[in-house]
């Protein structure tokens, strides 16, 4: 479904990622994890298109298109969808108003007929369930004025009412209490099946507790330096992640 | 104890620094004509060339008249009535501290910034003017190893006469405005630097200015030049002696940046503010600007403005280089009778150029005190940025605080934001400040220098203590 | 001060003398005075501070007369009814109230809406017209008060509320180069309340010229609604000047919606003259082709306690100018005041500009008041986020430009009136995209 082959960006003038090769099938749910800075993000960011990374080297293809052609707008209505570590405040537009637009948008690239109001309220009310939502909030501006867990809710909800084939969260897990994390972890779950993928960036092996991964990488250095199963979480967990730069440095001498 | 009780108290103390050094002096007659400019060229015999382009000022001059829009106000000006030209007796040329005329030495006692010290303790050259004619420059040897000028206007003129042609006169022009041509045409000295390529100049360079004989205008001229790659710190400081005559000073600073060179210019400005009532005082009306010629180029002006009784005073930036930085921070206290117009002006030229504008605005007493400022971008200025931040703050309820910019956007890529408040110093910061055993003038010395905080973190060390220092002085006054 | 003398075209002044044969003598002198007071100050140049960012060159370069012919009729009026059908209408055509297509008749007791010059002698015409809006400094305002005599009176009478909207439709046109002075005048009366809408428009592509005062007097405790809406064509001179006096408790809102024309310009004055009044200020300008918004505020705190909250938006497209000037004026006695102001402005186009001057002129030391002033773009992270959702790039502008400006139109509490402005700045976003 997804194929990254020796994927190199960078930010003016700074090298983040240097050759990052992952392969994502479908139906499959691949973690990723890092120490600070070791380009997690970035990757989020050149797969959805944003257009402050430069790529340099390789290739991303995406069910066999070249996936770094497309406009965001176009990886979106192929079914890629970004969940933001930071999803940012548009003050003025409203959550139903903006979800409205997108989904016919998307459903328009598919050549389906767009929802009529009375369908996307009852879409929209379906899915608000999922993360434990409140109605009023449908009325609300675009993230303004909610809190961290809120805006978080808000992108697996976005989730939930466009499905993506390929979801990638961007560290959808920081600054969430449990609770928060369970309502989250539950929208993601309940959205798997053997069609849909997921790549989950986080730090913390807490997230992969709610969210079964059937891999999970270690990126480092703008690399993916080690693969295994949920299990080499629970050694980061336990290890921390000197070993691994140590392994990884020392092979380079 | 009542607020307003306090706030008098804090504004109403009298100028410290102010006193008269017997110096004597070698003064043309009063009034201007183009034979007191050719007095004054000959004086310091100066080049044909000078003297045209002195007398070419001049002429213009005559044809133009005096600014009207900024919002201060005071007797009309008699520029008949300025002696244009005064220089101590002092021929010889000095080689160390211990030439220097005794009197002189006393008065940098006086204020605290005695040439020994400043070149013991902190390794800062000085060239110390006194009212028109340098006096002495320190340090030019190991300056003089890395190639670097740093010298008195008027030597450089004979000493390196093609810079002064090259870029005299390139950043202000003769034309410019009424006292920048004032300036141009009678001019007596001032400051001249330049920053060879690739130079980091290692110390601060840094002039003191004092105006000294009674009715005499104070024309400074200064041009700083940084070559490629070149980086350069510059302060200036001033005060001057009580007088109850009104002094007018019209300063020109030029500063020229090439490319991914630096400039920082810092001024700490304590001139005569006038009396408790308003009497006295010095006219501060200068014209300072840079322009970043080259690319990648900064210029950074930081004044604090606490003297003189009128002050109108625009340091700006021309972004010519693409990438090149403009800033501005300031600091202007008014208090008693004085009256400040100040700011800046940012021309957004070249593509991608970024400016940057702090000014903290503190009006007390009767005191008036405005911000201008202009920001424009051009049509060709791409993605350029500006953010500007203007604040007063009140101490007292007769003076007057106000902010006047103009933000002129012609491309569609730029960022201009534009920020100001107006507030006072809070009852309860002063109470929370007394509960904690601090004294109400403390108190309010406290809460001003936070509040200026900004803009003191860009001075360099030694000048952020002085300037510190110079705003308690402004607000003293206090309280039992 | 600057007193820069400005031109005068000979055109302007030829109305005069018939113009002032009819109404009190009083009156006749105060236009005589204003005539005066204009030949002295003329057509302002760009020399003139106030008027630094707007040229009205072309003014003195063509000539403009009153109307000849007055031919509107009902089906071209429907259309403009902006804020519905429901409503207190007067039609001025050219300037000139046009009764038949006007509905003011049968009025609730303690309301009186109705012709300036049938109300010279209302005792709140008597006490009010031209005692507010001062043309000593402003000539526009010294030309039109010589002319006063077409216009609106609104008398709204103690402990009366007007339920229903007053709407003074404008509309010019029908031939070209047309004149017009409006004058209008409201009085609300203590804790009386109404809604305003004054809207101006065009019938064909027909140049004009208009040069409208309105003086709205709050007296305490009134709370008034305005909403002034420029919907002219892009041949039009609209030079407005709005002065609102204010006392004790009252509250004002107005709303300035300009569309763009040649020129135009808005002048609003608000003088908050007691203690505990509140006044809104919201603007938004949507200009294109090459027109020239200017608007210009002054809000005068001269008593304590007051608030006053001024939100200013522009969209600029094409070759268009837009101008923000907005004053707050504290003086020595309007301790506690709060008085904020911000001016947002969006560039569209490569060749549209923005000049915004906010300015601060604070004499009292208790007050918080602030001011900010962006000109930008839409926000970049917001577009993007938009894309990633699948909404396309100019479908994404146009939905943040929209709620850029909904802002400013959701504050309008006439729902009609709000609907019908968001279809028409709808309309003019996608027609330009």
């Amino acid at each position: 479904m997804l194929k990254i082959k020796n994927l190199s960006a960078r930010v003016e003038e700074k090298e983040i990622l240097r050759g990052l090769n992952l392969e994502v099938g479908k139906g499959e749910v691949h973690a990723i994890m890092g120490p600070n800075g070791s380009g997690k993000s970035t990757l989020a960011s050149v797969l959805s298109g944003r257009d402050t990374f430069e790529v340099t080297d390789g290739s991303v293809t995406y069910n066999g298109e070249d996936l770094l052609d497309l406009s965001p707008e176009e990886r979106a209505r192929k079914g890629i969808f970004l969940a933001f570590q930071y999803p940012v405040e548009i003050p003025g537009v409203t959550n139903a108003n903006f979800l409205k637009t997108a989904l016919n948008e998307i459903r328009k690239s598919k050549g389906l007929a767009p929802l009529d109001a009375k369908d996307f309220l009852i879409l929209m009310r379906e899915k608000m369930k999922l993360v434990e939502m409140d109605k009023s909030m449908t009325q609300r501006s675009v993230n303004e004025g909610f809190s961290g867990g809120e805006k978080k809710r808000n992108e697996v909800f976005q989730m939930a009412m466009l499905e993506p084939t390929l979801s990638i969260l961007d560290e959808t897990d920081s600054g969430l209490d449990i609770d928060a994390l369970r309502i989250v972890a539950n929208g993601v779950n309940a959205l798997r099946s053997p069609e849909r993928s997921f790549v989950v960036i986080t730090h913390y092996q807490r997230l992969l507790d709610y969210i079964v991964p059937d891999f999970v990488h270690v990126l480092y250095k703008g690399r993916i330096v080690k693969s295994g199963t949920k299990e080499l979480a629970f050694e980061l967990e336990e290890k921390g992640y000197d070993w691994i730069k140590e392994e990884v440095d020392a092979a380079k001498v | 104890m009542s607020d307003t009780k306090i706030i008098d108290d804090v504004t109403q103390s009298e100028y410290k620094y102010g006193f008269v050094s017997d110096i004597e002096s070698d003064n043309a007659p009063k009034g201007l004509n183009e034979g007191i400019v050719r007095f004054i060229s000959a004086k310091k015999n100066e080049p044909e060339w000078l003297l045209e382009w002195r007398l070419k000022a001049f002429r213009h001059w005559l044809t133009m008249t005096e600014p009207t829009w900024p919002n201060v106000h005071y007797p009309v000006i008699d520029f008949q009535d300025i002696i244009y030209y005064s220089a101590p007796k002092q021929k010889i040329v000095l080689n160390s501290l211990d030439e220097v005329d005794p009197e002189i030495r006393a008065t940098f006692d006086k204020l605290g910034i005695s040439l020994e010290e400043q070149k013991r303790l902190t390794g800062v050259a000085v060239d110390a003017v006194i009212d028109s004619v340098s006096v002495k420059t320190t340090f030019r040897g190991a300056l003089a190893e890395l190639g670097i000028i740093f010298c008195s206007f008027s030597e450089a003129v004979h000493d390196h006469p093609e810079l002064i042609k090259k870029y005299l006169g390139s950043v202000v022009p003769t034309t410019d405005n009424f006292y920048a041509a004032l300036n141009s045409a009678v001019f007596s000295d001032g400051s001249f630097c330049y920053i060879p390529k690739g130079v980091r100049c290692p110390m601060e360079l840094s002039t003191y200015f004092r105006i000294n004989s009674a009715g005499t205008g104070q024309f400074e001229r200064t041009l700083i030049i940084a070559d490629e790659s070149a980086f350069v710190s510059y302060l200036e400081g001033c005060s001057a002696p009580m007088r109850d005559e009104n002094q007018l000073h019209a300063a020109v600073v030029e500063i020229y940046a090439h490319k991914d060179s630096q400039v920082k210019y810092s001024t700490v400005q304590n001139w005569y503010p006038g009396d408790k009532n308003g009497k006295g005082g010095i006219y501060n009306f200068v014209t300072k600007r840079g322009i970043c010629a080259g690319d990648n180029s900064k210029i950074s002006w930081t004044q604090v403005e606490t003297g003189s009784s009128i002050t109108w005073k625009y340091p700006s930036v021309i972004l010519k280089g693409d990438n090149s930085v403009g800033e501005f921070y300031s600091v202007a206290v008014t208090n008693n009778y004085q009256q400040a117009d100040t700011g800046t002006k940012m021309i957004h030229l070249g593509r991608n150029t970024k400016s940057t504008i702090v000014s903290k605005g503190i009006s007390g007493g009767h005191s008036q005190n405005s911000y201008r400022g202009l920001v424009r971008i051009s049509p060709k200025a791409e993605n350029a940025r500006n953010y500007s931040q203007c604040d007063s703050l009140l101490l007292g309820d007769k003076c007057g605080a106000h902010t006047f910019p103009y933000l002129e956007v012609n491309n569609k890529s730029a960022t201009v934001e534009h920020e100001a408040t107006t507030s006072k110093v809070g009852e309860d910061q002063i109470f929370y400040c007394n509960q904690r055993g601090i004294s109400n003038e403390d108190a309010v010395g406290l809460i001003v220098n936070g509040y200026c905080k900004e803009v003191f973190n860009q001075l360099p060390m030694e000048f952020a203590v002085e300037a510190q220092k110079l705003l308690a002085v402004s607000l003293e006054g206090s309280v039992g | 001060m600057n007193t820069t003398i400005g031109t005068m075209p000979e055109y302007l002044t030829r109305y005069f003398e018939n113009n002032n044969l009819i109404g009190p003598a009083s009156l006749k002198q105060i236009r005589k005075d204003a005539l005066a007071r204009f030949e002295v100050l003329g057509i302002p140049t760009t020399k003139h501070e106030e008027w630094k960012y707007t040229n009205l060159a072309p003014l003195t370069r063509s000539e403009f007369h009153p109307a000849l012919y007055h031919t509107l009729s009902k089906d071209v009026v429907v259309n403009d009814l902006i804020a519905g059908k429901e409503v207190i209408l007067l039609v001025f055509e050219n300037g000139r109230l046009n009764k038949e297509l006007s509905s003011f008749d049968n009025l609730p007791k303690g309301i009186t809406v109705g012709e300036l010059g049938d109300n010279f002698d209302h005792p709140a015409v008597v006490k009010n017209l031209a005692k507010h809006a001062s043309f000593e400094n402003e000539a526009m305002v010294a030309l039109n008060t010589a002319h006063i005599f077409d216009g609106a009176f609104i008398h709204v009478a103690e402990n009366v509320h007007c339920e229903k909207p007053i709407h003074l439709l404008y509309i010019s046109g029908g031939e070209e180069n047309t004149l017009a002075f409006p004058r209008n005048l409201m009085v609300a009366e203590k804790n009386s309340s109404a809604k305003v809408i004054e809207s101006f428009h065009s019938r064909g592509n027909e140049s004009s010229f208009i040069n409208i005062v309105t003086e709205v007097v709050l007296e305490e405790n009134a709370n008034v609604e305005w909403s002034k809406i420029q919907l002219e064509n892009s041949n039009t001179f609209h030079i407005s000047h709005t002065e609102c006096t204010q006392a004790a408790n009252s509250n004002f809102d107005i709303h300035t919606i300009t569309f763009g024309g040649k020129i135009v310009r808005n002048n609003l004055h608000i003088v908050l003259d007691g203690k505990n009044i509140t006044s809104n200020l919201n603007g938004l300008y949507v200009s294109n082709g090459d027109s020239l918004v200017d608007n210009h505020t002054l809000v005068d705190h001269a008593m304590p306690n007051c608030l006053s909250n001024e939100l200013y938006k522009g969209v600029l497209d094409g070759k268009s100018k837009g101008v923000f000037n907005g004053k707050i004026f504290v003086r020595k006695d309007a301790q506690k005041t709060n008085a904020y102001q911000s001016n947002k402005n969006i560039l569209m186009s490569d060749e549209a500009s923005m000049n915004a001057k906010p300015q601060l002129e604070i004499f009292a030391d208790d007050v918080k008041c602030s001011h900010g002033a962006t000109t930008g773009q839409l926000d970049k992270e917001a577009l993007f986020y938009l894309r990633s959702r699948g909404i396309g790039e100019e479908a994404a502008r146009a939905f943040l430009t929209i709620a850029f400006a909904d802002d400013v139109l959701n504050r309008i509490s006439n729902e009609t009136l709000r609907d019908e402005l968001k279809n028409r700045i709808n309309e003019r976003l996608n027609k330009s995209n």
